[in-house]
């Protein structure tokens, strides 16, 4: 969609500041088949897992998935028939896991399509998305490989003449995100990194945010320099206790890297089947995000709240 | 492990290490980045900034805690800011970093990096995880130093896919291309040390590591590596370096079981 008319789509939209909590399941009414969905957070850490099962669970198809860097959560994607695409700049879990085999079945046999950006090629994008402008100059990705195979242009500078890369804003048509509060207008609050999630909020034409924890006003007052985004930025949110899990939430829990490895060995024995036998046991079982918190081996989230208050800085 | 032990990876951490000078930043990639960077802080460069791309400045490695991404929490240990990931590469790209740090799945002799496709981009044989931060590290900062094991699967004449910008074609190719800013300086291996000849932007042979010779390094690499007049000899890993380096990588407890047996 243009950016003249994301802008005046927003004008045009109801902002006002109700309540707006509902669950998983209700915000996912909010994306439809052929959808871009952007995903906050970075690779493992503080990922909306709680969002992307509840929208694994909807098998919405064609979808455009959006990140900065890309965990396994894309590999679900691709094997549910879901998305036909990812724009994002790196895809794995990190090198003990090796190469992403679903993702390199998928791309190599052409049935999905990995758009590659660099990271801040895609950082850029978002930030233009949320700006309102229809792109940023910048001095990366210049006489690349990757330049060649995505839609970027370049610019003459009108000031200096120096060559530029011209990154084309990214206004995802919902962004999911995972924060640690929030009251119950969406005035959301997060510790730690922030990653991308910013401008991929600001930049989105409808913004599910799921939180650790639903907190009053006043609270959010008394923090107003953790708030990333205010509630008219905001269009549902979704209580969702270790919502990030098995990725991170800073401070609070760790990533279940053993999780990773249940997943990675499945998919080395299985293939795609692998992934959907995943999603089958973990997601489709469930009725929601608690459901399959509460499957997990006993223990294993103390173990992980415990974790991260040994490397929490 | 003793001093015969000495890994490939290790020889390369080590070397790269001692480029980093003291009061310098640089913007490190995890694993041997990171742990080189580490090492350096530990010896000559008390003052060197490590910036990780999750958006950390002045992170401080725990021993044996080396995070797996730049992006979890661990990663930001002792830090003196956090900023988010977009942040932190305009920081690059307004020029405060004087190095940036990386690895190196496929190079060329321009010194151009492929981690995106084995095989053609439409019809890859081997897809890989692509960017990440790479492209932009590369781009951006002062002065990029990449360090690898040295193979010839890894050094080939031309990459299949120029996913980080070297030198690109060589000669002024770069800066045509719009990349004014930064430059590749060394490649650092576990047999050598290399640099650009000026002009014709190729690489170039300046020291081998003490124990292997111009020949070996001919071998292990896919194509004509230029000469320096005269070719110099990197002195081996000392024992402190070894030691810090192992304590920084596995915790001290490790480090005191591998003592005692």
């Amino acid at each position: 969609m243009d950016f003249r008319s994301v802008r005046w789509e927003l004008e045009a939209t109801d902002r006002r500041m109700l309540d707006k909590r509902m669950s998983a399941t209700q915000a996912m009414e909010l994306v439809h088949d052929g959808d871009h969905v952007a995903i906050g957070g970075t690779l493992y850490s503080r990922t909306p897992m709680a969002l992307v099962f509840a929208l694994l669970k909807t098998r919405r198809r064609h979808l455009t998935i959006s990140r900065p860097l890309t965990c396994y959560e894309a590999e679900l994607f691709y094997a549910a028939g879901m998305a036909d695409r990812v724009i994002t700049s790196w895809i794995g879990i990190g090198l003990k896991w090796g190469l992403p085999q679903i993702m390199r079945h998928y791309v190599e046999t052409g049935q999905a399509v990995y758009e590659e950006w660099s990271h801040l090629g895609i950082g850029l994008r978002y930030k233009a998305g949320a700006m309102g402008v229809p792109f940023l100059p910048a001095l990366t990705m210049l006489g690349s490989d990757i330049a060649r195979t995505v839609e970027l242009r370049e610019v003459d500078c009108p000031y200096t003449g120096q060559r530029l890369a011209a990154l084309p804003a990214l206004n995802p048509d919902v962004a999911l995100i995972h924060a640690h509060r929030s009251d119950i207008y969406g005035n959301v609050q997060v510790d730690g990194y922030r990653h991308m999630d910013v401008d991929m909020a600001r930049a989105a034409r409808r913004v599910i945010v799921s939180v650790e924890q639903i907190v009053s006003s006043d609270e959010i007052r008394a923090l107003p320099t953790t708030t990333i985004l205010p509630h008219f930025a905001v269009d549902a949110i979704v209580e969702a206790p270790f919502g990030a899990y098995p990725s991170e939430c800073y401070g609070l829990y760790h990533a279940d890297l053993r999780h990773f490895d249940e997943y990675v060995n499945l998919v080395k024995a299985k293939g795609p089947d692998g992934a959907r036998e995943y999603i089958a046991e973990h997601v489709d079982q469930h009725d929601d995000f608690a459901g399959f918190l509460a499957s997990l081996p006993p223990g294993t989230l103390d173990d992980l709240v415990a974790a991260a208050k040994r490397l929490a800085p | 492990m003793s001093r015969q032990d000495v890994t490939p990876e290790e020889i390369v951490a080590i070397t790269a290490s001692r480029m980093l000078a003291d009061h310098k930043v640089v913007f490190a990639g995890v694993g041997t980045p990171l742990l080189a960077a580490a090492l350096a802080r530990r010896r000559q460069a008390p003052h060197l900034t490590i910036v990780l791309e999750g958006g950390i400045i002045g992170t401080r490695l725990m021993p044996g805690h080396l995070p797996i991404s730049t992006n979890e929490m661990s990663a930001a240990h002792g830090a003196e800011m956090l900023t988010d990931v977009t942040d932190i590469f305009l920081f690059a790209q307004r020029g405060f970093f004087d190095y940036g740090f990386l690895g190196a799945a496929q190079i060329d002799k321009f010194g151009n990096i492929n981690t995106s496709v084995i095989g053609s981009y439409a019809q890859p044989r081997v897809r890989l995880p692509g960017s990440g931060g790479a492209n932009d590290i590369i781009s951006l900062c002062n002065e990029v130093l990449i360090a690898t094991v040295h193979e010839p699967r890894r050094f080939v004449e031309k990459v299949d896919f120029i996913t980080s910008p070297g030198y690109l074609t060589g000669e002024k190719s770069r800066e045509a291309a719009g990349l004014i800013f930064g430059r590749v300086s060394v490649v650092i291996t576990d047999l050598a040390l290399m640099d650009f000849e000026p002009h014709s932007r190729r690489l170039r042979l300046c020291a081998v590591q003490r124990g292997a010779s111009v020949e070996q390094v001919e071998a292990a690499t896919g194509f004509e590596l230029l000469m320096a007049d005269e070719i110099g000899e990197i002195d081996p890993p000392s024992e402190d370096e070894l030691d810090t380096y192992r304590l920084l990588r596995d915790g001290e407890a490790a480090v005191r079981r591998g003592r005692a047996s």
